[in-house]
């Protein structure tokens, strides 16, 4: 809980984290711990924070709770890059997404229109955006694993997580070759 | 007596859990489960008689293909079809309608009609437009009403002289909707167009008769009527599958091959090239007469009582709308939640061991047609409970709180 430390939260108060009713509090935390954090953590370290709030909750419905509140806070792109173009294509739910390049980092913004969606692209939005091209095309996504979420990556889930994570990867590769 | 205590014994898969909770299967229109009996069929063949059929002289190939053929009877006498080689084995209804779609490339032109239901799933679709672009025909959509329910009044002024194909299903997979085959059927006959209905959804509901339907192609899958997957029929007309040219080439549909030329064997095997799937036509007839001896009158009443009580109890709960209130319809509840994403309630119910299908149903101009991303289909099927349909309740409603 590495970065509950550095917040400086009581420990009292990680207890208390672990409740349901919690969630509003945690939340605002991660807020200001996404506002913050990838200015210096790396794509690892992020995902480890991720994975240790994931770890807090007693049951799936926590998690899910958890994520539609994600959901709700996600980065979102703006309406003119909301194109069929951005679409990822997925059987069941819309998913955009978008990237920029700001100084030698990607900043990435989506949107979608189921919550459950929603949530899981603001968890790996949250994991990639900030980060260098080259970090991110190097990145592994285990923790997708670890927080639960694996039967996501069936082959059936309509929702696309494998695809919203090949296409946060090919606009790494596409930024990445223009940078060099 | 229709005992669904007893009858849910045969079904081993119900006894699962998922997530850790009892198994809720309401995907039944997706596929159905497969009772022991049918699976003892299946485990049968591979253990004791498993050959290749109708070309080995020794006695497993011989038993293979009695067994085989005996289906084929089966199919034929509970469809009601006047000649068992009007029976054809098929991979399921989707290969059944591309048999029929491409045969009647030879026998359309440019400027021909064909008509299709509004409510038509992708496979009755699909393979109609592309006879349209090799042909040059006109596909004309007979509409709906709000309530999924064709207009009939609308068909009769679509149907003319050029109508040369009809094509819709019996009952909607989307909807539930149980629509006036005979009627389309007759009406189509008098201008001379042919009639396909497509008995997907159907066959696990109600046994259609060929002959008192008149009906010239209808198509079936096994694995909606607790058969395998992988194996249907169509059946077709003797005069018009003896019209229409084979769809595939290969063993088996042959009468003499030499370079210069190849005839074609008779029906039903000109449509059957290659090996098929002979467990799987074996095991289709074994789950129609698990099917008969529940008894499909039995089946009918008591999915009709599923449906009462489902649809009765899902609309109290605040802001659920369902898709499909046609006065004929089947045990198919499709819905949505205000503007919650139907993906988002699947994943819910699911992670509650509920089995629902969320999504377009690969009916994407019903969607369309109703200005929204998909439904949530909730289908229930002759084991189905009044219990499961209260889990089913509760898990939307604890959706619903989750994701308004």
């Amino acid at each position: 809980m590495y970065w509950l430390r550095e917040l400086n939260v009581p420990l009292l108060c990680c207890c208390k984290l672990t409740r349901y009713h919690s969630l509003k509090v945690l939340k605002s935390i991660v807020c200001y711990r996404i506002f913050v954090q990838n200015m210096k953590m790396n794509i690892k370290e992020i995902q480890e924070d991720i994975v240790a709030e994931f770890d807090m909750f007693e049951d799936w419905m926590q998690r899910y709770e958890y994520m539609i509140d994600l959901g709700k806070s996600l980065p979102l792109i703006a309406e003119e890059y909301k194109t069929d173009d951005n679409i990822i294509k997925g059987c069941q739910s819309k998913v955009w997404v978008h990237a920029d390049l700001e100084d030698d980092k990607l900043v990435f913004t989506a949107d979608s229109d189921a919550i459950i969606t929603k949530g899981i692209i603001a968890i790996l939005i949250r994991a990639f955006s900030n980060q260098k091209p080259l970090d991110i095309i190097e990145a592994d996504t285990q923790f997708i694993d670890e927080i639960g979420l694996k039967e996501h990556l069936s082959a059936t889930r309509a929702n696309g997580l494998v695809s919203m994570i090949k296409q946060i990867k090919l606009y790494a590769v596409a930024y990445q070759t223009q940078l060099s | 007596m229709f005992d669904v205590t007893k009858i849910r014994a045969d079904f081993p898969i119900l006894k699962r859990e998922v997530n850790g909770k009892p198994l809720v299967y309401l995907d039944n229109a997706a596929t159905s489960q497969t009772p022991q009996q049918v699976i003892d069929v299946i485990v049968d063949y591979y253990s004791n008689y498993n050959a290749n059929i109708h070309r080995g002289v020794h006695a497993l190939s011989q038993e293979a293909t009695d067994k085989y053929e005996e289906a084929r009877h089966k199919i034929q006498k509970h469809f009601n079809a006047k000649h068992a080689h009007e029976i054809i084995y098929t991979s399921g209804t989707t290969h059944s309608i591309n048999i029929v779609a491409n045969g009647f490339s030879s026998f359309i032109k440019k400027g021909d009609e064909v008509l299709v239901s509004a409510m038509e799933h992708h496979s009755n679709i699909v393979p109609w437009q592309m006879l349209c672009e090799r042909t040059g025909a006109i596909l004309k959509v007979i509409p709906m009403n709000q309530e999924g329910e064709l207009l009939m009044d609308v068909y009769d002024t679509l149907l003319s002289d050029n109508t040369k194909l009809v094509f819709c299903n019996h009952i909607s997979n989307a909807l539930g909707t149980i629509n006036p085959i005979k009627e389309i059927i007759d009406k189509a006959h008098r201008v001379g167009a042919a009639v396909l209905i497509d008995g997907a959804q159907a066959a696990p509901h109600l046994v259609a008769d060929m002959q008192a339907l008149d009906v010239d192609f209808y198509t079936v899958s096994a694995h909606k009527i607790c058969g395998p997957t992988g194996v249907g029929t169509l059946y077709g007309k003797e005069e018009w599958l003896t019209k229409l040219p084979p769809y595939q080439g290969g063993g088996e549909m042959i009468a003499e091959v030499t370079f210069e030329k190849t005839t074609y064997a008779g029906l039903p095997h000109k449509f059957e090239a290659g090996t098929p799937n002979i467990c799987g036509g074996i095991a289709f007839g074994a789950a129609l007469d698990y099917m008969n001896a529940i008894g499909f009158e039995e089946i009918a009443g008591y999915e009709h009582e599923l449906l009462e009580y489902a649809t009765e109890e899902l609309l109290k709960i605040d802001g659920l709308k369902i898709y499909g209130t046609a006065q004929q319809k089947t045990s198919v509840i499709s819905f949505n939640i205000k503007n919650v994403h139907p993906y988002d309630i699947g994943t819910i119910l699911d992670k509650l061991g509920i089995a629902v299908r969320t999504g377009h149903h690969c009916a994407q101009p019903i969607m369309d047609f109703y200005k929204i991303p998909g439904t949530v289909r909730a289908s229930f099927s002759f084991y189905n409970t009044k219990e499961e349909v209260d889990v089913l309740v509760a898990g939307v409603k604890r959706a619903a709180a989750m994701l308004l």
